[in-house]
């Protein structure tokens, strides 16, 4: 069932040969093929712009009131690219080995080194269209470093990475529009696919504004609707990022591939409260100059700069020597758990550690400076004020929000940082080509699961999203239309069109007219409780099983007393939000499953049977190195199918970053 | 950080839609821990209206870290609240003490009309990119991205006006609901880069020409927008577009 498709040949040769054979479509043809894109972040808008480009004729829809919203835009550290700028012996092989191990050997090969090589033309995509990435005196482009690496070979805009990166894929997406090339759908949320004859022809999405239900054809339907960490309630990720567009997806027959991948993210600012509706960020670039440490002592209640230098444990360079504060995500954010677990956590809950940046400040920074300046043996306090200036630069706007959250000036005191949901690397299942499993829908950037494995390195998602967008779809799609040219758009009256919409009304009335008692809200809340004590940082089997029960019974509760205030045919935001929360719910059951069916640790993905003597996440090539992709059979019921990952190159070996 | 609890009043604008004239209407608050952020405290008051079976207030929303853009209040006669170089989505209850009373309108401008209560419409913006917000270059013809040396004050200043969030807070500020602060701010991240180079006079032409029909006012330099921006735009950016404009009008070579 599922084919992977990828070219034979040598790894290196392999992309170059299938864009050399691929089907080409005339650009008069183009002019009469339709394509709908959902979710504009930086795969959806970077595919609108670069397909318009090409003169296909593209819808773009996005709930937001604005493509420029999307979630990308909060993306901070910055951009991986194998251009070698620094000498510091990047390469193509080396950035493609990087994310295979990073990913802890549950990544495709192939796609990981198409991966690679786009990496430097986005890079060249980017400054072409105006991106203001950091430069140095010289004029040329600054890099800095990220985790799981041993190379700088990171592009950056201060902490405003990925708003930087949206923007030029936003502005290049409305200069199509512009041009007539694409027709932009903003606050319109898609609610289902519609097939016709087994292939994707179009969606049903509800106005947001009005509620009305409207229907959309396409020779081909793309999906780049992001990743699913809400269903933890609290993350990262924005308010609005849902999995519903690829979970109607799912049901329609699209398989979904290793759900239980997701990460948490070592650095981000630590729950205050049960009032909480989101967690933020502190980019892992922080981690450059950044040292992690909890006092050596049990429960020390004294104020960070009170406990003296030898009264710290710099958890992760003790354990970590070679890579130190640069360990890959999911390392770093287990340690944290360990020691706050064991009782040397920070802060009021204790459940904390912190992220330091005097040391650097005064010896990385400040001396530097003091020394381009030619002060001669300068006090702690000028070293700080030289410091401070050149971290404002780097780091600026990641500090002021760190400052507006807590109330706390980072500049003086150490962070209090502790893991929160950040990514997910599962997603639909997708074959070289980036189309899922069936014809004609494809799935791009994070809501695809193609390039991560089970643990995504920094700075990757954005290469990953605008890969897909900019330089990989443009080719696989073609190799599909080139066989479409003949279909006629087919009229939004056929039946399929007809029975789809009626089934997404069916629905939205069902959810109206349970006029329960329970607010949506609430129920996400229990949703994401559930889920990340059992599927989240640590899982074992008793565990999820549990989970999978307790899911299955709120289900039936959310199905039958969830209260929903106002109408269908208006703006009503809790409905949205409703049909989101009903669609997480179904999904926390598959993702429970999924990290039962896996008794192996892999990256993020902790089960608690399967570690090493150091409690180091232990791998079973034997029996799991294979892609979980589930397909949906009815209520409560999947059937996995099992893609196996072959290695030719990169020879998995336990990771090591010691 | 000490924390603590407040009891406050609010006055909300709501409106159904589009159509409807709108009133305000006012909800106590209880037990508002100071920890929260502002929208927080909206979700908490929501919660409340859902379970008394009355309609929540509707308002835009999503990053909740200050960089997407959506949130759009004008709290107590000023667009995101109290604090400097913030958004509403960052004010943190901590800028209140118990008793007060808040006051939350939507971004007021004709160009930017009320959608639903504290939601307006700001495609206007979009369209204002349409006509000329990039830099046209398509996907696959770069040079390599070294080939361009920038001078780093310039890449600096570029990025600086580049920081726009496009929430509309310029405009909900300007009593004369000028956009310009949004325009310059653009106009001034693609000027300043010689990858902007070509497009310069056009784009300046055509952005300002799209900003007047949209209906928003002009300039009169109150300097209100630079004072609420939630990223710090300059407002030397609006001098920047007006000396652009000019060398567009006087050099015409079409």
């Amino acid at each position: 069932m599922l084919d992977s498709k990828i070219p034979v040949g040598k790894l290196e040769e392999k992309w170059v040969d299938y864009k050399g054979h691929c089907k080409l479509v005339n650009p008069a043809n183009k002019r009469k093929l339709e394509i709908i894109i959902v979710g504009t972040g930086l795969a959806g808008a970077s595919a609108a712009a670069a397909l318009g480009e090409l003169g296909y004729k593209v819808k773009a829809f996005c709930f937001q009131d604005s493509p420029r919203r999307a979630h990308s835009i909060a993306a901070q550290g910055g951009i991986n690219a194998a251009k070698n700028y620094q000498n510091d012996g990047d390469s193509v092989f080396r950035l493609f080995y990087d994310t295979v191990k990073g990913g802890d050997y549950r990544a495709r090969e192939a796609n990981v080194h198409r991966l690679a090589e786009v990496s430097v033309n986005i890079i060249d995509q980017c400054v072409a269209q105006g991106v203001p990435f950091a430069r140095e005196y010289g004029g040329l482009l600054n890099n800095r470093s990220f985790g799981g690496t041993q190379v700088k070979r990171t592009f950056y805009a201060a902490g405003q990475t990925g708003q930087q990166l949206l923007i030029g894929a936003y502005q290049a997406l409305e200069r199509q529009v512009a041009l007539g090339n694409v027709t932009m759908y903003a606050r319109h949320e898609m609610l289902d696919v519609v097939m016709v004859e087994g292939k994707a022809r179009g969606i049903i999405a509800r106005n947001l504004v009005n509620g009305e239900l409207e229907r959309y054809f396409g020779h081909a339907v793309l999906l780049c609707t992001g990743g699913y960490g809400n269903v933890f309630y609290l993350s990262t990720n924005a308010m609005g990022s849902n999995v519903t567009a690829a979970w109607k997806a799912h049901k329609k027959g699209a398989t979904f591939a290793n759900p239980c991948f997701t990460q948490i993210h070592p650095t981000c600012i630590p729950v205050s409260g049960d009032h909480q509706s989101k967690l933020t960020l502190m980019s892992e670039s922080l981690r450059n100059d950044g040292r992690i440490w909890v006092p050596k002592q049990k429960g020390d209640k004294r104020k960070a700069n009170d406990i003296p230098e030898e009264e710290r444990d710099y958890y992760l360079e003790r354990r970590y020597p070679a890579f130190g504060n640069l360990v890959p995500r999911d390392v770093a954010s287990r340690a944290a758990k360990e020691r706050c677990d064991a009782g040397y956590g920070v802060g009021t809950t204790g459940q904390a550690v912190y992220l330091d940046f005097k040391y650097n400040l005064i010896n990385k920074y400040g001396k530097t400076e003091a020394g381009k300046l030619g002060i001669e043996n300068p006090d702690l306090e000028t070293l700080m004020r030289l410091g401070k200036e050149v971290v404002k630069e780097e780091y600026g706007n990641l500090f002021d929000m760190y400052e507006k959250i807590t109330g706390e000036n980072p500049y003086e005191v150490p962070m209090r940082i502790y893991p929160a949901v950040h990514y997910t690397m599962g997603g639909l299942w997708v074959d070289y080509e980036l189309m899922t499993n069936i014809k004609g829908l494809y799935c791009l950037g994070e809501a695809n699961f193609s390039d991560h494995g089970a643990n995504r390195l920094g700075a990757s998602a954005l290469m990953q999203g605008l890969a897909d967008g900019y330089f990989v779809v443009p080719y696989t799609i073609g190799n599909y239309l080139a066989d479409e040219i003949a279909t006629k758009p087919i009229p939004i009256t056929h039946e399929a069109f007809e029975q789809t919409e009626k089934a997404v009304a069916d629905r939205i009335n069902t959810l109206m007219n349970i006029k329960g008692k329970q607010t949506v809200e609430s129920f996400h809340k229990r949703l994401g409780k559930i889920i990340w004590e059992y599927c989240g940082m640590s899982r074992n089997e008793a565990g999820l099983k549990h989970a999978i029960a307790e899911v299955q019974a709120l289900k039936k509760e959310f199905w039958s007393d969830v209260k929903i205030p106002g109408g269908i045919k208006e703006m009503n935001p809790e409905l949205d939000k409703a049909g989101r929360v009903a669609d997480f719910i179904e999904l926390g059951e598959l993702m429970c499953k999924d990290a039962l069916d896996r008794n192996e640790s892999c990256g993020g993905h902790f089960r608690e049977e399967s570690q090493t003597e150091e409690g180091e996440a232990k791998r079973d090539d034997e029996n799991y190195a294979y892609v979980a992709a589930w397909e949906y059979k009815g209520e409560s019921d999947w059937v996995l199918h099992k893609e196996q990952l072959n290695f030719e190159i990169a020879k998995p070996t336990q990771r090591s970053y010691k | 950080m000490e924390h603590y609890n407040m009891n406050l009043t609010l006055k909300v604008w709501r409106q159904k839609n589009a159509s409807d004239s709108g009133r305000f209407e006012t909800y106590p608050v209880k037990n508002i821990s100071s920890e929260m952020s502002f929208l927080e405290m909206i979700d908490v008051l929501n919660e409340e209206l859902i379970k008394e079976g009355k309609d929540p207030i509707a308002f835009d929303h999503d990053c909740r870290e200050g960089i997407c853009g959506a949130c759009s209040m004008y709290i107590n006669g000023r667009p995101h609240g109290p604090w400097q170089a913030n958004t509403t989505c960052q004010l943190h209850m901590r800028a209140y003490k118990d008793g007060d009373t808040i006051v939350v309108e939507p971004w007021r401008a004709n160009a930017f009309p009320v959608v639903k209560d504290l939601v307006v419409d700001r495609s206007a913006f979009d369209r204002i990119i349409q006509a000329g917000g990039y830099i046209s270059v398509n996907t696959g013809n770069a040079v390599d991205a070294n080939a361009i040396a920038i001078n780093k004050d310039n890449a600096d200043a570029a990025f600086a006006a580049a920081a726009c969030i496009g929430c509309g807070a310029c405009v909900a500020a300007c009593k004369n609901s000028s956009a310009l602060l949004f325009v310059s701010a653009k106009v001034s991240h693609l000027a300043l880069l010689p990858q902007g180079g070509p497009e310069r006079k056009t784009r300046a032409m055509n952005m300002v020409a799209q900003m007047d029909k949209e209906g928003f006012g002009a300039c009169t330099n109150t300097g209100a927008c630079e004072a609420v921006c939630p990223k710090e735009i300059s407002i030397e950016n609006i001098a920047r577009l007006n000396r652009e404009y000019m060398m567009a009008g006087v050099i015409s070579d079409k």
